[in-house]
């Protein structure tokens, strides 16, 4: 089940994100995640970064799991399970990507993949300031037509990457929008898309525990995060008991989501209880 | 088509196959999806006084198909939150059964009347939980403890109560009389059985706690002998649980002498539509051999014994 690599490079995204590079030749599609444990720490799961054979994770560090995981050297022995639930559709010939934080690590390499096959990729992203950015860059060199937003204004438009959208989508005419960052959001981006007609594909965290459809840590309405998603339609998600509203921590305890996400809660989330 | 309604010690049940607890147990959306999907009746996460985060991840490890190793740690949400979901659950009409653990009489007691007011049709007492300190089965393999706590609960609630046994003893028999003296309505046999699972490459154990629990098809020949030996002992209705994911696994079990069975891992390998394919096997199993009744098989194989 599980499998044993090494940490081969890490990478210092942002001050707050970092990725971490192993080698694994699994089968992996854009959207996937991975359960990753590192011994002694925990096991979290993972969107993957990057799908190829040189596999990354973007860590976002919050949480006291997850500055520790963002500091192991390279060279570190991990164990990986998955890649688990679902991918994004690839298919569509022109796709508006919306990047909240470190939501843009999921984005990036299902970009990379559409614009590899000919597609069109503008992206939005967006971040609290200039240096939060993450993978701006990475969208640029693969191709993609980026717009930026910062919540103070030091890069692209100020405020939200919501009012960058709403433009976009006014102006141009997308095949498909694929979003992912803090719910609420998501939930902004899934109201603007319906308004326009174009379907919108959203990547959801919820805490992990099996990762395999069975403990239940993960339910968000009739679905599992794990293996229903991690990528679900965002209609559905609009009438999902919990979306933008709240999640369960490890005790299964409700605990609403206010303006964050699970990835800025960091791994371990709040203190359960 | 064979009649699958059973009655397990007064609580009618459409089909004989419950979910287990601690499976889809902490939302009521998914208690719900269960029982859409086929379940007889659902049974919750185990409850306790306070909300509980359980053990760090690592919780599980498994092997293909054959087993499921997990120490979880009993997280739940806490008696005072978590009868929402079962009301989620019970406003969708799913048959609800409760599951409590604690660490003495006074506190199941406590816990199962506090789960008895949500309207669920049933308690079920978790003697049995493999890895938890101070809990499960460090109380649940002594008869004397278990013969006291279930006395204490079925004194304070009035839905049948069911005790859950653990496999890890060198007598599972006297745990299930010890229930039944104590008034159980049914006992629930096996839960996990210790295991442990360790990572030769980092030279440590895979589950955070160490110990853990196994589930699935590795355990069915163990549960199949408890249930075969209690059933042969007690008067109350036996509950087999050990590694059904199939109708073919769960009739095996009422032949054994199970009244009713659990179905927990085979989710994690076939998802919750396990049900509808459990119980669909199950039914034409029954009708291929010209039997009417599931009533009509529990404890058929101790006839030919």
């Amino acid at each position: 089940m599980r499998r044993v690599v090494r940490v081969v490079e890490r990478v210092e995204e942002t001050p707050s994100t970092v990725t971490l590079r192993y080698d694994d030749p699994s089968e992996s599609r854009p959207g996937q995640f991975v359960m990753v444990w590192v011994p002694g720490e925990d096991e979290l799961p993972m969107s993957l970064a990057y799908t190829g054979a040189r596999k990354g994770i973007t860590v976002k560090a919050m949480g006291t799991t997850s500055q520790r995981i963002q500091s192991i050297p390279v060279g570190t022995l991990l164990g990986i399970r998955g890649p688990y639930g679902n991918a994004f559709d690839l298919s569509p010939p022109k796709v508006l990507v919306v990047g909240g934080g470190s939501g843009s690590a999921v984005l990036a390499p299902a970009a990379e993949a559409a614009i590899a096959d000919g597609r069109d990729v503008v992206a939005a992203l967006g971040a609290t300031t200039e240096r939060e950015l993450l993978f701006a860059d990475r969208f640029r060199g693969m191709g993609a037509v980026v717009h930026v937003a910062t919540d103070d204004g030091s890069a692209g438009a100020p405020g939200y990457v919501t009012g960058v959208v709403d433009g976009l989508l006014h102006h141009q005419e997308f095949d498909a929008v694929w979003t992912c960052g803090p719910e609420v959001m998501m939930r902004k981006v899934i109201t603007a898309a319906r308004a326009s007609s174009v379907p919108v594909f959203c990547s959801v965290e919820r805490w992990m525990k099996c990762g395999l459809g069975l403990c239940d840590a993960c339910a968000l309405g009739p679905w599992h995060v794990c293996v229903d998603g991690p990528v679900f339609p965002g209609e559905a998600l609009l009438g999902a008991a919990g979306f933008s509203e709240f999640f369960r921590d490890a005790s299964g305890h409700r605990r609403p989501w206010g303006a964050t996400s699970k990835a800025d809660l960091g791994p371990a989330g709040p203190p359960p209880g | 088509m064979a009649d699958l309604r059973v009655d397990l010690a007064g609580v009618p049940l459409r089909n004989p196959l419950l979910l287990a607890s601690g499976i889809w147990g902490e939302s009521g959306d998914s208690l719900a999806g269960a029982w859409d999907a086929g379940a007889g009746a659902v049974i919750t996460k185990s409850i306790g006084r306070e909300p509980r985060p359980g053990y760090a991840n690592p919780t599980v490890d498994s092997w293909d198909r054959w087993g499921f190793l997990n120490a979880m740690g009993l997280p739940n949400p806490g008696i005072d939150e978590y009868p929402k979901e079962v009301e989620v659950a019970r406003s969708r009409g799913v048959t609800v059964i409760g599951s409590v653990f604690g660490h003495d009489a006074d506190e199941f007691a406590e816990l199962a009347e506090k789960i008895a007011a949500t309207g669920v049709v049933g308690v079920e007492l978790n003697l049995s939980c493999p890895h938890a300190e101070g809990l499960g089965t460090e109380i649940g393999s002594d008869p004397t403890e278990v013969e006291a706590i279930t006395r204490a609960v079925v004194h304070r609630v009035r839905v049948p109560v069911i005790a859950k046994l653990t496999p890890n003893t060198d007598d599972i028999v006297a745990l299930a009389v010890a229930a039944e003296r104590g008034g159980a309505a049914a006992v629930s046999a096996v839960n996990t059985v210790r295991a442990l699972s360790i990572n030769a490459k980092l030279r440590r154990p895979t589950l955070s706690h160490g110990l853990g629990g196994l589930s699935g098809p590795a355990i069915k020949p163990v549960g199949l002998a408890c249930v075969w030996q209690i059933y042969r002992k007690v008067k109350i209705p036996v509950v087999g649980v050990g590694g059904v994911s199939t109708g073919e696994d769960a009739l095996e079990y009422l032949l054994a002498g199970a009244r009713a069975v659990q179905v927990g891992t085979a989710v994690a390998f076939d998802g919750i539509k396990v049900f509808t394919s459990i119980r669909d096997e199950l039914g034409r199993l029954l009708d291929e051999m010209g039997i009417a009744s599931v009533a009509d098989v529990v404890g058929g194989a101790h006839r030919a014994a």
